[in-house]
């Protein structure tokens, strides 16, 4: 009964929607194809619940990043099709030496709230995200800015001592200045050759002057310079955005409204679009995902398309569990049939690693990993015999026992022992949380998983955050002079393709030691219900908010 | 009776603070971090981790912060979770819908159940007992997501009757009725069994023969005399069900996207937020203690020999 009020409900905006599209067609619009999306109307997409206020620097997780992807612009954003940087409210960024760059803004752009996008409303946020006392999760993104060091401050005694830390010597960044409303310059501590590609994430988002009036506040109603605008958000059902009418980017909305309805569990959401209650997943169930039900499920309102996500098997530093050394590692790394994984247990929705970075990205390079990566059980027998057998009675391989890791570790773990010979025991620890405190606290010993979700589509970002040495997400405390000199040579390089020909070195270094063992790259499935059309997904495995239209 | 009341209502006082404190050192002892998992695939800066563990007082010790907790309960503030929503808000959200939830299962269970029950009990060995008796066996065999995502698919998705899921805001009763139906399925199936068992017992005895003998109609001496000694056991186990549907709706929740109660205490749990969980167990005991003497006080009014007098 509901199902029918609601159609109605629909189709009367829809009609509403034609006749607009009608006035509108008849003015300026002459030069748009007849195949352009149909503008208008009501969606609603899946959503979940973000784990933080809505602030552009103090998001992380993917709950609040795709509010925040649709109702943010930055500098840059990132071609939908192939991950590649576009400018956005960037006229231009140059630079001469890959250390000094010079950013000048398009004039046009508005917050929600009216006030103009200026050089400050950039410099300003970037400074208090990067402000050790403001907390904000995005800080790291500025580490490579002149100055940062000096925004964060050490507790002198730790955590459990009685000290508070001290302020920071300063307050702002030395490497950002503003020259004028349209213009601002960005110092970097060392050579970052990949700067204006990574300024496309939401923790460089300019922030309005309302923000810093109130920032608690302003992240329950979030003021942004997006396609979209926020309208309300009541916490644990849904989101409402609306068209901004004042938006200038090339990145127009199609429909007028968007809602977030928050689900706690896929299964919900699928159930929905199946009865056309819903219009986006981003989600597709894994009981869905058998034998791709989803196909006929959803016949032509489905995509299956590879995101910058790459799932490893780390191993726990030497320090703290001597039995896995790099030998050891690549016998470990040719016993695991990764394609029979794939197919057994991710019902084909993964493509086995050919090296440490996604396929998705600039700078990708195929089959770095080489004949360490291919499953061959008598070569894996051989190289473990070569480094001198497996001294650790048996391997553990650990994982998170509140999400499905149960199934592909121990799959892997029996492709490993019918290969090698010696026992493997996939161990689940009770959840997230704790298995994370004892990665990170390096009490963990063993084999563990590990996964990288890109924050930019640059290949820089699945090697330094990773393999770097002290690098925040190096579980495995690689450390390899030769790799960092490399990372330091790339990121100096003024050419794009000199830079990803360096990083594609400093991945094949990775290849030899096998800083740690790739399993496969990730695809994100969607669905969508017979309302909507020209659902897209980003590279992130984000869906194309913007772009989607009713039919 | 009033007096009873009373002494009941002053006994909850210490099981209510027994209760919380057990709970709150449980999510204490709990391993793992609460900023583990609030950044993704990282570890959080340790500025947000100090932040955070300075906002919800969680450098104290164990009895400080418990203490500081039940300070600020006595007040009637709940404090505010991980996510920094107010838990009284969130409470009240969740309790109205888990409630509302719950009455409509116990409604299916006490008109499906006993009427079920009665009428097997009545013909027994009939066709409608060995009706009920297999179907209930039928339900009980079944796990509750099953006949969930079932129910779903059939009424919601391929039907499309009740709406698959339930809307979070202003959650209609029309839209409850399916998930309410699932969560009160297997107490339906208990209900029909227990008072088909009790009313079959009590048709035996005496006091029946006696009401048939001096010539009241069978309805009668079923209806009044005996159903309402067979209900004893009922009621006990629809109070004690109550409780159990309120935080244990999870998986019915998790299916219909229900925000409720079962689905507040999981999340808590899970992301070690021991204000959230306290906060819900605490109402859900004092909800159990009330419905329980709410239960004892039907018995006398069931059966006026045991009343509390």
């Amino acid at each position: 009964m509901r199902g029918t009020t609601r159609t109605v409900a629909v189709a009367g905006i829809s009609a509403a929607a034609l006749l607009l599209a009608g006035c509108g067609g008849g003015g300026d619009d002459e030069t748009t194809d007849t195949s352009a999306a149909k503008t208008g109307g009501s969606i609603s997409v899946r959503g979940c619940n973000p784990e933080n206020p809505l602030v552009a620097g103090n998001t992380s997780e993917t709950c609040g990043g795709n509010v925040l992807d649709v109702i943010t612009a930055k500098l840059i954003k990132y071609n939908v099709e192939t991950a590649a940087p576009e400018m956005d409210i960037a006229e231009s960024i140059d630079t001469t030496d890959n250390q000094n760059f010079t950013v000048k803004l398009k004039k046009d752009y508005k917050f929600h709230d009216g006030t103009v996008v200026k050089a400050k409303n950039f410099v300003d946020a970037w400074n208090y995200t990067a402000y050790g006392p403001n907390a904000q999760l995005g800080s790291y993104f500025f580490e490579p800015i002149e100055g940062y060091a000096d925004l964060q401050s050490e507790d002198p005694d730790g955590e459990e001592g009685p000290q508070k830390a001290p302020e920071p010597k300063a307050k702002t960044l030395s490497g950002l200045k503003v020259v004028d409303d349209n213009t601002f310059t960005i110092k970097t501590t060392g050579k970052v050759s990949n700067l204006p590609v990574r300024l496309g994430y939401s923790a460089f988002a300019p922030q309005p002057d309302a923000f810093f009036a109130d920032p608690k506040a302003f992240g329950d109603k979030p003021i942004a310079a997006g396609p979209y605008k926020l309208d309300s958000w009541t916490k644990n059902a849904e989101i409402k955005l609306s068209k901004f009418a004042d938006y200038s980017g090339s990145d127009k909305g199609n429909v007028d409204n968007i809602t977030f309805k928050i689900y706690q569990d896929s299964g919900a959401a699928y159930a929905d679009v199946q009865a056309n209650q819903l219009d986006v997943t981003d989600e597709v169930p894994a009981s869905a995902q058998i034998d791709d039900k989803y196909k006929q499920d959803l016949p032509d309102r489905n995509l299956q398309k590879p995101v910058g996500v790459i799932q490893t098997i780390t191993t726990a530093p030497a320090a703290v569990d001597p039995n896995y050394g790099p030998e050891i590692r690549k016998a470990i790394s040719m016993a695991i049939d990764r394609e029979g994984i794939i197919k057994a247990i991710f019902n084909g929705t993964r493509e086995p690693a050919t090296g440490w970075v996604s396929p998705v990205v600039d700078g990708y390079k195929a089959d770095v990993c080489g004949e360490f990566c291919k499953f061959d059980p008598a070569k894996a027998k051989a190289q473990l015999a070569a480094a001198g057998g497996f001294k650790g009675g048996k391997i553990t391989l650990s994982y998170n026992a509140d999400a499905s890791h149960k199934e592909w570790t121990e799959a892997t773990c029996n492709s490993i022992k019918n290969a090698l010979g010696v026992d493997c025991v996939a161990t689940g620890v009770v959840d997230f949380s704790t298995f994370r405190t004892q990665i990170h606290d390096r009490k963990m010993k063993g084999m563990f998983r590990t996964g990288w979700q890109m924050d930019y589509p640059s290949i820089e970002n699945f090697l330094a955050p990773l393999y770097g040495k002290g690098a925040s997400s190096n579980d495995g405390d690689y450390n390899n002079p030769a790799f960092d000199a490399k990372l330091a040579e790339a990121a100096a390089a003024t050419d794009g393709a000199t830079s990803n020909k360096l990083y594609q070195e400093a991945e094949a270094i990775l290849a030899k030691d096998m800083a740690t063992i790739p399993l496969w790259y990730s695809t994100t499935t969607m669905g969508w219900s017979d309302k909507v059309t020209n659902v897209k997904v980003t590279p992130f495995g984000v869906p194309h908010y913007a772009g989607i239209s009713l039919k | 009776m009033g007096k009873y009341i009373v002494r009941r209502l002053l006994q909850m006082i210490p099981v209510v603070l027994g209760a919380t404190f057990i709970i709150f050192a449980m999510v204490f002892a709990l391993p793992g971090d609460p900023t583990a998992g609030k950044c993704g695939e990282r570890p959080c800066s340790p500025e947000y981790v100090a932040k955070f563990r300075e906002e919800h007082n969680l450098n104290d010790p164990l009895p400080v912060q418990y203490g500081k907790y039940l300070g600020k309960f006595v007040q009637g503030d709940l404090g505010t979770n991980y996510y920094g929503i107010p838990v009284k808000e969130d409470l009240a959200k969740r309790y109205t819908i888990t409630g509302r939830l719950a009455l409509m299962a116990i409604a299916f269970e006490a008109v499906i159940g006993i009427l079920a029950g009665v009428l097997a009990g009545v013909r027994k060995g009939r066709f409608i007992d060995n009706l009920v008796t297999v179907s209930t066996l039928f339900v009980i065999s079944i796990p509750v997501f099953v006949i969930g995502v079932f129910m779903q698919y059939l009424f919601g998705i391929k039907w499309g009757i009740f709406p698959a899921t339930v809307p979070s805001l202003e959650a209609s009763t029309y839209s409850l009725i399916l998930p309410a139906f699932v969560l009160g399925s297997l107490s339906i199936a208990y209900v029909a069994r227990l008072t088909r068992t009790n009313l079959v017992e009590n048709l035996r005895a005496d006091y029946v023969r006696t009401a048939v003998a001096k010539g009241l109609t069978k309805k009668r001496a079923v209806g009044v005399h005996t159903l309402r000694n067979s209900l004893i056991p009922v009621v006990t186990f629809i109070g004690a069900d109550f409780g159990g549907l309120l935080g244990g709706a999870i998986v019915t929740e998790r299916i219909f996207n229900i925000q409720g109660v079962g689905g507040y205490i999981w999340k808590g749990i899970n992301s070690r937020d021991g204000v959230a969980v306290v906060s819900t167990v605490t109402v859900l005991v004092i909800v159990y203690l009330l419905v329980n003497l709410l239960v004892d006080l039907l018995y006398g009014v069931l059966d006026p020999r045991i009343s509390h007098d």
